[in-house]
């Protein structure tokens, strides 16, 4: 583009009133303008199109300045008297070298504030050019960055409509197994079909009456197709529809298979996770549906909000930790101290702590303790002193910084969970907290990444239920990798957390895990609350993970009403251990 | 079929891409013979567009109304190029083709989604040209435009004063006027007079007295838009006003005083109106307002995402989910079945079209023209930016469509109008050209004859 322009103001104030003068009779004198010419100057007689004159006026234009100096020494020396002015305006004449640098310095002065005079309008045009190159790159950035969370957003109904032309891909196990697929009848109508039912209701999710699980995250994936170009050619003429990719998940039906039929009729969920790679190979929740069936039973599942059967317990269930959150206090402990060494406490079964009384559960007095050993009696009376110990803030600083009530890294919908102590809040509050109670709340997941970090040397690796995914014929569309999402502690903080879990397992509350071809670690919980019909139940919780010293894998299971921790939690924990050491 | 339009979406995009790249070589071309030819290229260019586009509409929709519509604008397209070179042969023919291309977008586009509206959009464009053609000649000939300033402002506040009376008695949904079947939104003719006040009030005198009168006037033509709940066109004036003040007076602390005051207006806009508190949180997060302020623009975001690089393509999507798709939401519509690529390329030529309006404003040496080129330019740019950012959700949304693409008979109308006026700068400015070379030439020939003697 040219910015080139000259100054309104410096030609003007030259040869202004001329301009004015002849503005009057413009159009007779310029056709006159157009006969002198050719007639003086007949070697360049020849027609020239509208739009070469054009340009030549404006080159004559842009150099009237020199010309006029030049002509003026041409009138003194008498050197041309042709009445010409292109041809003559290039001839090179000796000039005197004082004049030429005069001459130079005002062509120079002349250009300077040419520009000056323009400035602003080229400031002005060329903010404007930025405001389209915004555009440009906002449009570009929306392309590669933003436009996946819009295709996938529950409200997109657009999506739907790549139906037509593409069969909605498969999602796999890990194992090869068919979690959901698309059977097309023979007049042409699709059907979503689920093979294990109930089994992946949450996870896997449904496809109709909006979407959830990963039917809801990869619908993109399954509605776009990576098959060969020649095949999608040949589909479009034939006008059959593309196959969509396949989604293979990190899910291991073997484990899944375990985990679902270990919980069996408690309302609750289990998770299992690699600790070092993020994989999750497997995840419950209870009560379930069929997602075959779910458009005729949808009113059913809305209406019916007692039970909740569409929540997915395991990422967005919410519950009072009970004493796994002890963890959580034990690192606040931990950083307020530098070690648990040093501590001691006589358990008598029960403490007053403000205007309340705190009971070791079952009003089971442990007597006199060290910090392990009370860790692994889970007892309460010595983590309302050790929450008192630490106070609220620092008891808050280290739930946050292990994600208590941030969003979670998750591919499906995660709820956070809830943190609620304040520094204003009681003795009696900031007791209960210690050990679990209170207003605390925590998705099994939240717990299941706590967990997995401890056993990771405190780093928390990037949680994947997606592992690949891959067209037709096999080939890798994308892939997801292991990698860190957040270092939550220290790997020394965690070793000591490793040992007081491990202890759970060797003398305390979870022994029934102890005595194994692969050692495990881990930590009970028996949380209660106050049941719909007003009288108390007790959540039953364990977190933990196998191989300490190498893990394998970390499972979280909660079984609602299930009793202590041990009574029903351990034992849905040692299933899946033993099911996975069947084979590793 | 479907392979057919598959392959179709490539060929729109490669069309708007090599036009876009053409209209930049053609900008810095000097050679006549090479310039015609880039000229001529775009045109064959447009041809092929609005054919294969009826085409495609036609096998989906199967009206026969879509191939007459395509044959008038062949031929609105070989008259009005017929037209420009013969009565004005110093017009710039590439901004000329440039307005034809957007309009051509707009025509396939509008008559996809809704083809009654597709031909009302062309009928208007059609009769906005032939009547615009005069302007040149009124611009050439008419010195006395340089002074109305008066009259300027009395016709822009009387119109907008018809425009707030509109809105007050419908609650701020109508901003038109229906006279015989044609409606007139009169915020989109007032933006040339509200130019031409400026440039006239400024252009002789930018002393702070002048100042002051020119911004109380601007202060009265935003606040009775902002009134109007015409809040885009509101932003457009107050900015062209700021860039104008600046460009006139040479100081930098005018825009910022304008700018700051601007910031302040819009925190106070933002507590005062509950529409314009509505459409930041639109703009915030359409997601969570879904159901009520944030479903149009969430409905646009899904229809640039459907769209993704390529486009779905012509035919294929739903711009119909998108509500009024065909004006503030046309952007929306065309990303969706035309691509990104082609959209980018789209603004691209919308900046080759700015960059032939301030490229004027810098060579013509009237300063009234100087100025009223410049704040037409600013007029366009801005609107571009608002329509097209709205709608990407860079911006909030402030309800403006995009000029020459979107459906509107008045801003179809006034664009046109404006790019005439343009035309006749082109033109008022070859005519300085050729008197200064007549100037010079009489001085040459002064000279050697003083020698003679």
């Amino acid at each position: 583009m040219r910015f080139s322009g000259r100054d309104p103001e410096d030609t003007q104030r030259e040869i202004g009133s001329d301009v004015r003068n002849i503005l009057r009779g413009k159009n007779v004198r310029n056709n006159q303008g157009r006969t002198r010419q050719e007639n003086a100057n007949p070697s360049s007689a020849r027609r020239e199109s509208e739009a070469e004159q054009r340009a030549r006026l404006e080159a004559a234009r842009e150099a009237e300045m020199r010309r006029r100096a030049e002509a003026e020494r041409r009138a003194a020396n008498d050197y041309n008297r042709r009445p010409s002015g292109r041809n003559g305006g290039r001839r090179r004449v000796k000039e005197d070298p004082e004049e030429k640098k005069r001459r130079l310095a005002a062509e120079k002065a002349a250009k300077k504030q040419r520009k000056k005079a323009t400035r602003p309008y080229a400031i002005i045009s060329y903010v404007c050019i930025g405001l389209f190159v915004l555009l440009i790159a906002n449009l570009v950035y929306f392309n590669v960055y933003s436009k996946f969370s819009v295709l996938n957003s529950p409200y997109n109904k657009r999506q739907d409509t790549m139906a037509a032309y593409v069969v909605r891909g498969t999602i796999y196990s890990s194992d090869g197994n068919k979690l959901a697929y698309t059977s097309t009848a023979s007049d042409g109508t699709d059907t979503r079909v689920y093979p294990y039912a109930n089994e992946y209701a949450h996870v896997v999710g449904y496809n109709s009456n909006g979407k959830s699980g990963l039917e809801s995250v990869c619908n993109y994936d399954l509605l776009s197709s990576h098959t060969n170009i020649l095949d999608q050619i040949v589909n479009g003429f034939k006008g059959q529809k593309n196959p969509g990719d396949n989604v293979v998940s990190t899910l291991d039906s073997r484990l899944q298979d375990t985990a679902y039929n270990a919980l069996g009729d408690y309302n609750g969920a289990v998770i299992v996770m690699e600790p070092k790679t993020g994989k999750i190979l497997a995840m419950v929740s209870k009560p379930d549906f069929d997602p075959n069936t779910i458009a005729s039973t949808w009113n059913e599942l809305v209406a019916d909000s007692g039970s909740s059967q569409l929540l997915n317990r395991a990422t967005q269930g919410l519950y009072a930790p009970g004493s796994t959150f002890k963890i959580v206090t034990s690192l606040a402990y931990l950083r307020k101290h530098g070690t648990i060494d040093g501590f001691s406490w006589d358990c008598t079964g029960s403490i007053d702590v403000g205007d309340g009384t705190i009971h070791c559960y079952d009003g089971e007095s442990h007597g006199q303790e060290d910090y392990t050993q009370a860790f692994a009696n889970s007892c309460n009376t010595a983590f309302s002193q050790i929450g008192l110990d630490v106070g609220a803030q620092i008891l808050t600083d280290t739930a946050e910084s292990l994600l208590i009530g941030k969003s979670l890294p998750c591919d499906i919908t995660a709820s956070k969970s809830r943190w609620k102590l304040t520094d204003t809040d009681s003795d009696y509050i900031l007791a209960q907290t210690a050990f679990g109670q209170g207003k605390t709340q925590v998705t099994p997941y939240q717990m299941l990444l706590i967990t997995s970090a401890v056993a990771n040397n405190g780093t928390l690796m990037t949680p994947r239920l997606i592992d690949h995914i891959e067209n037709t014929a096999g080939q890798t569309v994308s892939s997801t990798k292991a990698s860190a999402y957040k270092q939550l502690m220290t790997s020394d903080e965690a070793s000591v957390l490793k040992s007081l879990m491990e202890a759970v397992v060797s003398e305390g509350t979870a022994s029934a895990l102890s005595g194994r071809s692969y050692s495990v670690a881990g930590k009970t919980g028996s949380a209660e609350y106050t049941k719909s019909d007003g009288t108390m139940g007790t959540n039953s919780w364990f977190v933990g993970f196998s191989n300490v010293d190498d893990p394998d894998i970390a499972v979280v299971a909660i079984a609602e009403d299930g009793g202590p921790g041990s009574q029903t939690a351990v034992p849905i924990a040692s299933q899946i251990f033993e099911e996975y050491y069947s084979t590793h | 079929m479907n392979l057919f339009i598959q392959i179709s979406k490539y060929i729109f995009i490669l069309l708007m891409l090599l036009y876009a790249l053409k209209a930049y070589t053609c900008i810095g071309q000097k050679n006549a013979r090479k310039r015609n030819r880039k000229l001529a290229s775009q045109t064959r260019i447009m041809y092929i567009f609005v054919t294969l586009g009826f085409v495609i509409i036609f096998m989906n929709q199967k009206k026969p109304q879509l191939l007459l519509l395509m044959a008038g604008i062949w031929i609105y397209f070989s008259v009005t190029q017929k037209l420009y070179k013969k009565l004005y042969p110093k017009s710039s023919m590439l901004l000329v083709n440039n307005m034809l291309m957007l309009l051509s977008v707009g025509f396939v586009m509008i008559s996809r989604i809704n083809l009654s509206e597709g031909v009302k959009q062309f009928i208007i464009a059609a009769g906005s040209t032939v009547i615009a053609l005069v302007v040149p000649v009124i611009i050439r000939r008419l010195k006395v435009l340089a002074k109305l300033k008066i009259l300027y402002a009395i016709l822009g506040l009387i119109a907008l004063g018809v425009v707030l009376m509109l809105a007050t008695r419908s609650g701020g949904a109508t901003l038109s006027i229906t006279v015989g079947g044609i409606t007139i939104q009169f915020s989109e003719l007032v933006k040339i007079t509200f130019v031409f006040y400026l440039a006239s009030r400024l252009a002789r005198d930018a002393s702070f007295k002048s100042i002051v009168i020119a911004s109380v006037v601007a202060a009265l033509h935003v606040g009775i838009l902002v009134l109007s709940t015409d809040l885009g066109t509101a932003l457009v004036f107050f900015v062209t006003y700021v860039v104008l003040i600046y460009v006139a007076s040479r100081r930098w602390q005018y825009p910022v005083v304008g700018i700051g005051a601007g910031c302040a207006a819009s925190v106070v806009a933002y507590h005062l109106f509950a529409h314009v508190r509505q459409r930041v949180t639109a703009w915030k997060d359409p997601f969570k307002v879904y159901d009520t302020s944030g479903y149009q623009i969430a409905q646009g975001l899904f229809a640039i995402a459907a769209g993704g690089w390529f486009g779905v393509g012509l035919c294929q999507g739903q711009p119909n989910s998108i509500p009024v798709a065909t004006k503030d939401f046309m952007f929306a519509a065309i990303c969706e079945e035309f691509g990104g690529v082609f959209c980018i390329a789209m603004l691209l030529v919308c900046m080759c079209l700015f960059i032939l309006i301030v490229n004027i404003s810098m060579l013509i040496h009237n300063r009234f023209y100087k100025l009223v080129a410049l704040g037409l330019g600013t007029e366009y740019a801005f609107q571009v930016f608002l329509t097209v950012g709205g709608v990407t959700k860079f911006i909030p949304m402030t309800g403006i469509t995009l000029p020459l693409v979107s459906y509107g008979g008045s801003s179809v109308a006034s664009t046109i109008i404006m790019l005439a006026i343009i035309q006749g700068l082109y033109i008022l400015r070859e005519d300085e050209g050729e008197e200064l070379l007549e100037i010079q030439r009489k001085r040459s020939r002064g000279y050697a004859a003083g020698n003679r003697q």
